[in-house]
């Protein structure tokens, strides 16, 4: 049995244990969660809001990654340069987690050691598993799903900001960041879909990387600034039921399979699109010869 | 109640569109397979 067959048996076990989790998570939202002492029910928006965020920033980190091994892969030096960088970056992260005392507002130390070794994990992980070739389709497909989850998010937020702050949207730095950074991602799968050139791949990728740069900006923007949005409720001295916290934890679990199950149907899709226009390519090569 | 119940309706729309145009466009690249076999 071929790698192929092996996982259109699996998609649909996936998909059902997926669907199966996401309706566990909206009864935990909906109906197990204690209800909010000042906002009452509408606060259980934040229960889809949160993991949506948390999701997206995951996708337009994956994002990020695929882009730059995209661009240093072609180059065995800027390739090696690029390795001991997100090596040295991961040994820093750990060190500065148990070193730098206080840190900065919103870095707790494990949190930080986490995600430098998430960061070199998922680098080398996409390495081993993906030729350059395939980072470039898991790019788009990261950003196209991560726009969906940012899109969630946009929707959501004013939702929640009406009955609470008697406003849909505010211009304040935590919700306009988040903006941008949805508006950067737009203009990326703008410039992946309409530009017909051959640089467009190296175009998108260094547009990536500078649009990944507003995600720390989105994260951090709630300590670094004033802003109306409500302050972190878990990590940076935030706080938050135990219960809560547990049905958070659920619904992201949920999404993050529900993101992986979309982004591995979307890859499939990908690749089967590149290879057709590939064929497409070869054969419009071939028909002037054929004709003559 | 009601914004809470039209936030959770809006994410799954948005979910249940995106999934909606991925599988027109498989149907749109299976179409285009097909006329490439029959060449």
């Amino acid at each position: 049995m071929t790698d192929g067959m092996k996982m259109k048996r699996v998609f649909p076990i996936l998909g059902l244990l997926t669907a199966v989790l996401l309706s566990y998570a909206l009864y935990e939202a909906l109906v197990a969660a204690p209800t909010e002492q000042t906002m009452g029910n509408v606060q259980r928006i934040f229960y889809y809001h949160v993991p949506s965020a948390w999701t997206a920033f995951l996708l337009f980190f994956i994002n990020f990654v695929c882009s730059i091994q995209y661009l240093v892969r072609s180059n065995p030096v800027a390739d090696k340069v690029t390795n001991w960088t997100v090596i040295a970056i991961g040994i820093a992260a750990c060190v500065a987690a148990f070193v730098i005392r206080p840190l900065p507002e919103g870095m707790e130390p494990s949190s930080v050691a986490t995600t430098g070794l998430a960061i070199v994990g998922l680098y080398f992980l996409i390495k081993k598993f993906f030729s350059p070739e395939r980072t470039d389709a898991l790019a788009v497909v990261s950003a196209e799903v991560g726009v969906v989850f940012c899109t969630v998010v946009l929707v959501t937020g004013p939702l929640w900001a009406r009955p609470v702050w008697g406003i849909w949207w505010t211009w304040d730095v935590r919700l306009t960041s988040t903006l941008v950074l949805w508006l950067i991602y737009i203009s990326y799968l703008m410039l992946r879909r309409f530009s017909t050139s051959g640089q467009t791949p190296v175009l998108a990728a260094a547009l990536a990387i500078f649009g990944a740069l507003d995600v720390p900006l989105v994260y951090f923007s709630i300590w670094i600034f004033r802003t109306q949005h409500p302050q972190p409720v878990i990590g940076g001295g935030g706080s938050i039921d135990p219960r809560m916290l547990r049905v958070l934890l659920i619904n992201w679990l949920a999404f993050l399979c529900f993101a992986a199950l979309v982004c591995w149907s979307r890859y499939r899709l990908e690749i089967l699109q590149r290879d057709v226009e590939e064929t497409q390519a070869l054969e419009a090569l071939l028909e002037p010869r054929s004709s003559r | 109640m009601n914004f809470l119940y039209a936030a959770y309706a809006a994410t799954w729309i948005i979910h249940i569109t995106y999934l909606g145009i991925l599988v027109r466009r498989y149907q749109r690249l299976n179409k285009e397979i097909e006329e490439l076999r029959k060449r």
